[in-house]
């Protein structure tokens, strides 16, 4: 997809000011943030499993190239054909062409972030392919020609009248007059439309969460059962997946799935856990005639080895954006490619350069609560400081953050000068803000303050209140 | 194509450091030959009736119905009245292992029943199942001549039967038993509950495209 996260700041402004938008962002605390804290008690091993999640994925990573060849191996065997793809070009090439040779007019899609890095919707539609989303959140977005704005939850940032207004020019095939303000009637509506769609299908693109290299499996976590319905009633499957999706056992994967539905959406375990293992066998009364496997490169291999490799970690459970204070005040569209969130921030100026991502990496206020949830452990605040380090070290910073920083680096350097201006500084300060314990605005900060109030502080500067409670100490231990 | 393979496997072993070194090639075969298991969590350290009733308890908490049976001869009747309950006709399109086994369905002559894949006019259809796993109440479902997939998608209403010794405690335990039957099937389903989604305002709702209704006969010989 052609990436829009150098307009980030904008875009982040436009989301702060959109009332509808809020709104749809305040169900995230109870739709995600409570649940998955329920799930997490459930499991007394949780804290034990992510440590082992994380050795796994580590030792796969270290592996990856012996790992893909025998997945590579094991899809041949079950009769199923594997096609590598450096880029996301040639990756939807491989789509097109598997299309092209199956006569297919139209495809089903089951929900996948790889096909929306690769733009693989607009590309088949350009090339005379029309491509149906069946994940009930992006057939709405699909519907109002909007990416998804979260991985798990793609219409998250949508409230049902606004899908009732899609759904009415959509489907002019319904009564006018239909009664459409409640969930149950959406979402039935949008099975009945659907329903058609499978029983026509010709091919069917699903994702892949987990590639098992012992076995040529690929498999899916869903709940909606969409994915299941595209890959079983369509002539051929295509799934699209990039490298470090896979892992070596079906015990490697098991442990991996203990904590994906736990992180997500706090279930024990999604409605639909799915291998699939090579095209139907030939007693097989159902199931895809031919079964592919589109492996996507675009720039992963190059992150091993450097400080961004433990992204490569993620399974896009989505934890870190339902537990991330700027993801929840802005969403995920201002991001502005395929991964939002913390991991998008530590993940993307990786695949789409830093010079397209720079903003993302200072998208945190780096309280570490993604990190803290992360099943996999991945340290994202650390990983967003490198690609702030690469934006400072390309000059990519802007003027004014930069000279604030040199003069902050030049105090500092200067421990007495330092405590010499900023200990009065912040007596005068604390005595200002001490009635209200804000300030409405800050000279030179307008930026920050014209949506927020700046804390005032207590008064001490942290060396001075540490000296206060050594003295105190001291006194306490004679 | 041979291009795009050779320059990924370049890229990786580039970063990764090292080329297919033999002792890198051996940790991978080993770790793939035993197929070492991860921790497992407590609560599967149950056996018997135990595990029977951790099954129930967590198919029931997704919402799965589950109703005892003492016999393979009870299916037919259990399957009519289930269907009654849910408003559906009396008709019930069955997995061939469930038609030509040992169940007698000539019993129920007022239940209308087909056996095949489904094309998607079937409000109910009824399966078996070869595994259930107590630690979240999943039911393990595999394609073959026996199994259609297309039956556990397809209906409103999903009835699986599933026999209280196919109930294993953890994962593991069912992959142990995938591996024992031979080659992997073409579709391994493990199925927790009916379908759902929450992509409106994130509120659950049943029956997004699958069933939204599932019930498991659990049958129990004694």
């Amino acid at each position: 997809m052609k990436a829009t996260s150098h307009a980030f700041v904008d875009n982040a402004h436009a989301a702060l000011g959109d009332g509808q938008l809020r709104r749809a962002l305040g169900n995230i605390e109870t739709g995600f943030q409570r649940k998955r804290a329920a799930a997490k008690l459930g499991l007394p091993e949780f804290e034990a499993l992510r440590d082992q999640a994380k050795a796994i994925k580590d030792h796969t990573l270290a592996h990856l190239d012996l790992y893909l060849e025998r997945f590579e191996t094991q899809v041949h065997a079950a009769g199923g054909q594997v096609h590598w793809a450096r880029t996301t070009d040639e990756a939807r090439q491989s789509v097109l062409d598997i299309c092209r040779q199956a006569g297919a007019r139209s495809v089903l899609k089951g929900k996948s972030m790889v096909s929306e890095e690769m733009g693989l919707n607009d590309f088949l539609q350009d090339n005379g392919v029309r491509p149906i989303e069946t994940d009930l959140g992006e057939y709405i977005i699909q519907l109002r020609r909007e990416p998804p704005s979260h991985i798990i939850a793609p219409a998250l940032h949508l409230n049902k009248e606004q899908i009732a207004d899609s759904f009415r020019d959509a489907h002019p095939q319904f009564p006018a007059e239909r009664p459409l303000s409640e969930p149950r009637q959406l979402v039935d509506e949008a099975r009945s439309v659907l329903r058609d769609a499978f029983l026509k299908a010709e091919v069917g693109i699903t994702g892949a969460n987990f590639l098992v290299a012992e076995t040529g499996s690929t498999i899916i976590v869903t709940n909606e059962g969409n994915g299941d319905l595209t890959q079983t009633l369509s002539r051929v499957h295509i799934v699209v997946a990039s490298i470090e999706k896979v892992v070596p056992t079906l015990e490697d994967a098991t442990t991996l799935l203990r904590l994906l539905s736990r992180s997500a959406t706090g279930q024990e375990f999604s409605a639909y856990t799915t291998l699939s293992t090579g095209p139907r066998r030939p007693d097989d009364p159902d199931g895809p005639e031919a079964f592919h496997v589109v492996i996507l490169d675009n720039g992963r291999s190059a992150l091993l080895g450097t400080p961004a490799q433990d992204t490569l970690r993620c399974i896009r459970c989505g934890a870190c954006m339902n537990h991330c204070p700027i993801f929840a005040a802005v969403g995920g569209h201002p991001y502005g490619w395929a991964v939002p969130g913390p991991i998008g921030a530590a993940l993307n100026p990786g695949l789409i350069g830093i010079e397209e991502a720079h903003h993302l990496p200072h998208a945190s206020t780096f309280c570490g609560r993604c990190e803290s949830v992360c099943p996999m452990k991945i340290p994202l605040p650390k990983i967003m400081r490198h690609w702030r380090e690469k934006a400072f070290e390309k000059d990519m910073m802007g003027t004014v953050p930069r000279l604030a920083l040199w003069a902050w680096a030049w105090a500092a350097k200067r421990p007495r000068l330092y405590r010499w201006t900023t200990g009065p500084m912040m007596a005068v300060l604390g005595r200002l803000g001490r009635r209200k314990g804000r300030f409405r605005s800050v000279p030179l900060a307008g930026g920050w303050t014209r949506h927020r109030d700046f804390p005032a502080p207590q008064g001490q500067t942290f060396q001075q209140a540490w000296a206060a409670h050594q003295r105190g100490a001291r006194r306490k231990g004679q | 194509m041979g291009a795009a393979r050779q320059g990924i496997f370049e890229s990786l072993r580039r970063s990764i450091g090292r080329d297919a070194a033999a002792d890198a090639v051996a940790a991978v075969d080993e770790r793939l030959n035993r197929h070492p298991r991860g921790l497992v969590p407590a609560l599967t350290r149950v056996g018997g009736a135990a595990a029977v009733d951790l099954f129930i308890e967590k198919a029931r908490k997704v919402a799965a119905t589950v109703e005892r049976l003492d016999a393979f001869d009870a299916i037919p009747a259990a399957a009519a009245r289930r269907l009654a309950e849910w408003n559906l006709p009396a008709k019930l399109r069955l997995a061939p292992g469930m038609a030509n086994g040992r169940v007698d369905w000539a019993s129920s002559p007022m239940l209308e029943t087909a056996t095949g894949p489904s094309r998607g006019e079937d409000l109910a259809t009824l399966t078996g199942a070869s595994a259930g796993v107590a630690e979240t109440g999943t039911l393990i479902i595999t394609s073959g001549p026996d199994h259609p997939t297309t039956l556990n998608f397809l209906p409103l209403g999903h009835l699986v039967v599933l026999s209280v010794r196919d109930i294993v405690p953890a994962y593991e335990d069912a992959w142990d038993l995938l591996r024992a039957a031979g080659p992997m099937p073409r579709t391994v389903n493990m199925i927790t509950g009916p379908s759902r989604t929450g992509d409106i305002e994130q509120t659950i709702q049943l029956g997004a495209h699958g069933p939204l209704r599932l019930h498991i006969l659990l049958i129990d010989e004694g």
